[in-house]
């Protein structure tokens, strides 16, 4: 269980997250929607250990994050960012194999060799293992990313927009993936999404934010409505129930 | 490019370089200890050997760590002031602490040396335009600042001979006596070995080193003592070799990526065996006389240096 209590963050004077608490469910998937500038990925970073927060602290399994040393911290907590701007020319096992690098520090034994096998084989990697990054289309490199922070085998998976320039085949294999980490793997995974409607297919939680402050804070179906949407977004957003999915219908109102 | 071929190619050209020379020497000359011959070859014409590949392989491997920390493939000690503020350091000794030994001048040199490409890798830190070709501009601007100032101090001081033999790398008056600072790079390219992985994860960025638990800072700054310490070695033996930083890691990554621990060997032999090319062509071309080797170094690296940057887009 991830706690976060009392999170601000300030650029100058601006608040860009705000007294933010919220408890983070073990074994389910739980999506940060809300409007751009609202601090998702501000707030995650924070939660990450990327970015320092001004008040506030964040518990994992009870014991303060900022206590706890940098690479025990990377086998319980992984992120990956929105950007994945990198320069440096690895394949596609080399990059993955890097996901065990809490734990080997780069000398990979025959269990890390095997981790790194069953997380190529689960994004769909195992023919492509030998590219080059810099060879591969959009798609196929945000897999060899998050096939990295599966192979770094943490409790916890904090994504920040992973769908971010991915088209529909590809977005909806990746919240498959991640479903199946959850359902299969017990992970934890803690997803930024703009898409309101991959929250609300893939998701079992919802956290809406605003304006650095949290407005919103439920099970999916609970958020998931016209009323919550209207807090959230100042948009009427009829809601559709299409084969048991719950479908915002945002595009003309 | 295959570690293997890399050896034998390092092996027939250093045994061509240990033969070559104004004075004919032949292996069945060595058999007698006391000849002429021998002595050239023991104090001169194996030093230089050394030397050349000690520098070579050093060069090479400070421009690769520099490429993975700056993570840009243009950055490397020619391209960030690095051996600009060398250059300085040692005119600091020569006009501050005239009598230092060379271990002294050595550990000026180094100071500067850190401290410019210290300098250097906070401005970038702060230049928000990160463009690949920018940033070397940036640093060979930072570079020629830095040499102006020990030019100016160097024309005041009335050293600027002496300066001069500093700034062109030569290895015409290596001999025995005069290299053997050179064999202080040796466990620093073993501990760069042994870092190659964290420096590997460095380049990933900060945000991915930290997700891997790696202290990323502490690592950039090892990184940055190591490659100042290699070219403080280099420079005051013997002299600045422009370019070799640049092109040598660039070649390996072409065709090997950028995974240190397993490309920093072969970065390392090819920077000797492109040295140990570019001294034999200098010291044959225009025989009995030499062509210095930031010469020939400069005419063939930035020619392979331009070829780089025009097929870049296909790879980087």
């Amino acid at each position: 269980m991830i706690q976060v209590v009392s999170l601000s963050k300030f650029y100058g004077k601006k608040a860009v997250v705000e007294d933010v608490s919220v408890t983070i469910q073990p074994r389910k998937i739980t999506s940060f929607i809300g409007p751009n500038g609202a601090g998702k990925s501000t707030l995650l970073s924070m939660v990450s250990r990327l970015l320092d927060a001004d008040t506030g602290e964040v518990l994992i399994d009870k014991s303060d994050a900022k206590k706890m040393k940098s690479n025990d911290f990377a086998k319980r907590v992984s992120i990956l960012k929105q950007s994945n701007y990198m320069n440096v020319r690895l394949t596609i096992r080399e990059l993955v194999s890097f996901g065990r690098f809490p734990y080997s520090k780069g000398r990979l034994t025959d269990e890390d060799e095997r981790i790194v096998d069953q997380s190529l084989e689960y994004m769909h990697l195992t023919d492509m293992q030998e590219r080059y990054l810099d060879e591969l289309s959009g798609g196929q490199r945000q897999r060899a990313f998050i096939a990295m922070v599966i192979a770094q085998d943490t409790e916890y998976i904090l994504l920040d927009e992973p769908l971010n320039n991915l088209d529909m085949k590809h977005s909806v294999q990746i919240m498959k993936i991640l479903r199946r980490l959850v359902d299969e793997l017990g992970k934890t995974v803690v997803i930024v999404l703009h898409d309101i409607n991959f929250a609300s297919v893939y998701s079992d939680w919802i956290v809406a934010m605003k304006d650095g402050k949290v407005v919103k804070n439920g099970p999916t179906e609970e958020i998931i409505q016209s009323e919550s949407l209207k807090e959230i977004y100042d948009m009427d957003i009829p809601i559709q129930k299409m084969e048991g999915c719950r479908i915002c219908v945002y595009f003309n109102s | 490019m295959k570690i293997k071929y890399l050896l034998a190619a390092l092996f027939v050209l250093s045994v061509a370089s240990l033969f070559v020379g104004v004075s004919s020497i032949s292996p069945m000359d060595l058999l007698n200890i006391q000849s002429e011959e021998t002595q050239i070859f023991l104090i001169s014409r194996l030093p230089r050997l050394v030397a050349i590949l000690l520098a070579g392989a050093g060069m090479s491997i400070s421009g690769l760590i520099m490429q993975q920390l700056s993570r840009n493939k243009f950055v490397s000690p020619t391209t960030a002031g690095t051996l600009d503020a060398t250059k300085l350091g040692i005119l600091v000794s020569m006009l501050l602490f005239a009598n230092a030994t060379s271990l002294e001048k050595m550990a000026i040199a180094f100071v500067f040396a850190l401290a410019g490409t210290f300098l250097f890798m906070q401005i970038l830190d702060r230049i928000k335009f990160k463009d690949a070709i920018f940033i070397p501009l940036v640093g060979l601007m930072f570079g020629n600042i830095l040499s102006s100032v020990t030019t100016f101090f160097a024309y005041r001081a009335d050293v600027i001979q002496n300066m001069s033999a500093w700034l062109q790398g030569d290895f015409s008056m290596i001999m025995k006596g005069r290299y053997e600072l050179l064999y202080i790079s040796v466990p620093i390219m073993v501990l760069a070995y042994f870092y190659a992985n964290r420096f590997t994860v460095a380049g990933m960025g900060e945000d991915f080193s930290k997700n891997l638990g790696l202290a990323y800072r502490r690592i950039v700054n090892i990184g940055l003592i190591l490659v100042a310490l290699i070219t403080a070695t280099v420079v005051l033996t013997v002299g600045t070799i422009p370019f070799l930083g640049l092109i040598i890691p660039n070649i390996i990554s072409i065709f090997k990526g950028d995974h240190l621990q397993k490309t920093l060997p072969h970065t390392a032999l090819l920077g000797a065996i492109f040295l140990l090319v570019c001294d034999i062509l200098g010291r044959v071309i225009i025989y009995p006389y030499e062509i210095s080797i930031s010469l020939m170094v400069g005419v063939i690296g930035s020619g392979i240096f331009l070829y780089l940057l025009f097929r870049r887009k296909a790879y980087a």
